[in-house]
């Protein structure tokens, strides 16, 4: 009896709250929120920055900006990482809207990269500029294409687990390129990247990194009209919302899976071209730097948008850079730029609950409730 | 000189032995985090930051206490990296994916900067974070380590944190296989619907099995410091040995008795090149790529031949919220 009892009283907890979802939020409210989060993440980082040193905040906030946008050069510097940042990001995105997880951007970049890497070495003295490079652009295509798309056939073929596949295939992509460019340093495998001369993207207005941007202002574009006006982005959108209405309309999901990861795959691989040809003119096993994983949350934070990826993944670069200039004139370990986008992104991806969710407070007591 | 291969890649193995028991906890729960490598990080500088102000708060090292204060710190710091991901991917409803690799930008981060300038933090004048007092306690080896060849060598010459990651491993077997809390986390992360229609609370199992999961993650950072490296922190010293964990996870096709002998293989292919005569730097870090290669074509088979149990856990990764059902 005590237990019924006991089981009946249980039941009829009513919690003092409920969690009900929203169906639609105006537009503003939705920033206006996203907005206090970060502020609220800005204070957090300040009151913990005050308690690891005696920094003003105030002061530290002013020099972060100032390290980001104090000088044309710095300016250019952002501009450039955030076209590299946004590149990736928006590769990605096409296989997420599918619900594909497709991590292994940080592999896919660095395979195009030693795809434009090997052609720049190999072929760079024999082969005029123009057809070289788009030698280089194909070949970092293909490649990039190729690394996406083997787990991508394990997926649609025996379901294998894209994320875990797409994970590991990084590494493999991380030490191909550690061994080549060991292979390739001069002297050899004194692990001196080499730098590569042939190839080098071309300097427009005498700006270096304005090509790469560019490019990248065009892949946005691309991206934003295949995504939201193209039938084939349309299908990856039914994909993404039920597999089997997909299924039921007569979409053939395999290859819409196939597809879309070819297309993540192929702009990965621009983007490591963009990175070897266009900025660094060399290869490293880091030249990615972790930007495939980032990539990820810029993605996912700009609600798979192409357009608001501009603006995230200029958010990101701009706390990176701002607080690793902090590091430096405080003289700060490095690595406290981690902690404060770390802080910042956990604040943001906090704040999409208060948007897609509504907390109400249950009035009614128990009673009423009976 | 075989005793010797196999005691140093028991002892490579041994924090992804940690970090793989771990995360098959936390997965089988249907939560993937990738924050691993983060709360690894974390894990170690939480113990080094407890033992480096105990160190240098005392003359004489107590030793049971030397080992009690970081085996503690390491616990409650990773625990609270699992809270923060439980607390988003739970009950805010966050992305998995996203929660997992902001946690492992941020425990690096955290990992490398308290590394890096804990000296400073602690207003002391010692050179750099060497707790080589603290290390030779956890290092000391079982009676009879030199006493039976290379029987001993083999089976007794480890510090203690190796036999706690095979007694941890062989708990959660059992616990997953053979208890009825194991039975109800698994069907959390097999099916939470049904999980939860039969009165199970996949919250209270999701946050208690990735909690407990991490603190477990985390002893393999603390192993790392304080045993393999002597006690002596090096930024980004512990490589890449989150995300081999996690590869650890998917070649024990989620099965923590297995994955104590993976980690030695994983460990063994890690020493080997060393032994090799004449091996090239870069035929090494082909090397390196070996365990990934071999987990992808475990992860390929497992998906062929389809067989239920060595499945990853169905809901892996996927949110759920009662609503949506």
């Amino acid at each position: 009896m005590k237990k019924i009892n006991n089981f009946l009283h249980q039941s009829l907890y009513v919690s003092p709250f409920h969690i009900a979802k929203r169906d639609n939020i105006v537009w503003w409210k939705a920033w206006i929120i996203r907005i206090i989060a970060v502020l609220i993440a800005l204070l957090v980082c300040g009151t913990i920055t005050i308690a690891l040193t005696d920094i003003n905040p105030v002061k530290m906030y002013f020099t972060m900006i100032d390290g980001v946008v104090g000088t044309p050069r710095l300016v250019w510097n952002m501009l450039q990482n955030t076209a590299i940042l946004l590149c990736i990001s928006l590769a990605v995105t096409p296989a997420f809207k599918m619900r594909f997880w497709n991590i292994g951007a940080e592999g896919q970049v660095l395979i195009g990269g030693l795809a434009t890497a090997i052609c720049m070495i190999f072929l760079g003295e024999k082969l005029p500029a123009p057809i070289l490079i788009t030698l280089m652009i194909i070949s970092s295509i293909v490649l990039g294409a190729f690394w996406a798309l083997v787990p991508a056939y394990f997926k649609t073929k025996f379901n294998s687990n894209e994320t875990l596949f797409t994970l590991m295939m990084n590494y493999i992509a991380i030490q191909l390129v550690a061994y080549f460019t060991l292979e390739m340093s001069v002297p050899k495998g004194s692990g001196t990247p080499r730098v590569l001369e042939y190839g080098q993207l071309p300097v427009l207005f005498g700006q270096k990194y304005l090509i790469n941007i560019l490019i990248v202002a065009v892949i946005t574009v691309i991206m934003h009209i295949y995504l939201k006006y193209s039938k084939q982005g349309y299908e990856i959108s039914v994909v993404g919302e039920s597999e089997k209405t997909a299924r039921y309309i007569g979409i053939n999901v395999k290859k819409v899976v196939l597809r879309t990861m070819a297309i993540s795959g192929a702009i990965c691989g621009i983007a490591g071209f963009l990175i070897v040809a266009g900025t660094d003119h060399s290869l490293k096993s880091d030249s990615a730097g972790g930007r495939g994983f980032t990539a990820i949350m810029v993605s996912w934070l700009a609600k798979f948008n192409p357009v608001f990826m501009v603006l995230t993944s200029l958010l990101i670069v701009f706390l990176e850079k701002g607080a690793s200039k902090i590091s430096e004139v405080y003289r700060l370990n490095s690595s406290f730029s981690d902690i404060i986008t770390g802080i910042i992104i956990f604040f943001i991806i906090g704040a999409e609950f208060f948007i897609n969710y509504k907390i109400k407070v249950n009035l009614k007591d128990k009673e009423e409730r009976v | 000189m075989i005793a010797t291969i196999i005691q140093r890649a028991v002892m490579q193995g041994t924090p992804l032995l940690f970090g793989s028991t771990g995360e098959i906890l936390t997965e089988k729960s249907g939560n993937l985090n990738l924050g691993i490598p983060g709360i690894m990080y974390v894990g170690a500088i939480s113990g080094v930051a407890g033992s480096f102000i105990y160190e240098q708060s005392v003359a004489v090292l107590n030793p049971f206490l030397a080992i009690l204060i970081p085996l503690v710190c390491s616990i409650l710091g990773s625990a609270l990296m699992g809270l923060i991901y439980c607390f988003l991917t739970v009950s805010m409803r966050a992305n998995q994916n996203v929660t997992g690799l902001a946690l492992t930008t941020f425990g690096i981060g955290i990992g490398n900067f308290f590394g890096g300038s804990l000296i400073k933090l602690v207003d002391t004048d010692v050179p750099s974070i060497s707790l080589s007092a603290t290390s030779t306690i956890f290092k000391t080896e079982l009676p009879f380590a030199h006493s039976l060849g290379s029987f001993g060598e083999i089976f007794f010459s480890y510090g203690f944190l190796v036999y706690v990651a095979i007694i941890v491993a062989l708990i959660s077997s059992h616990v997953l296989k053979k208890t009825r809390t194991g039975l109800h986390l698994r069907a959390v992360g097999e099916s939470p619907e049904t999980a939860d229609a039969a009165g199970i609370s996949v919250t209270k199992y999701k946050y208690i099995s990735t909690c407990i999961g991490s603190a477990i993650a985390g002893l393999g950072g603390l192993y790392y410091v304080m045993d393999y490296a002597n006690g002596v922190w090096s930024n980004n010293g512990f490589g890449d040995r989150g995300w081999l964990s996690i590869a650890l996870v998917i070649f024990s096709v989620w099965r923590p008795s297995i994955s104590i002998l993976g980690s030695i293989l994983f460990g063994f292919l890690y020493v080997i090149p060393t032994y090799i005569p004449n091996i090239t730097v870069s035929t090494k870090i082909l090397f390196e790529m070996l365990p990934y290669v071999v987990t992808i074509l475990v992860l390929i088979i497992t998906s062929i031949r389809d067989k239920k149990e060595n499945q990853p856990p169905a809901a892996l990764g996927l949110p759920y919220f009662r609503e949506e059902r």
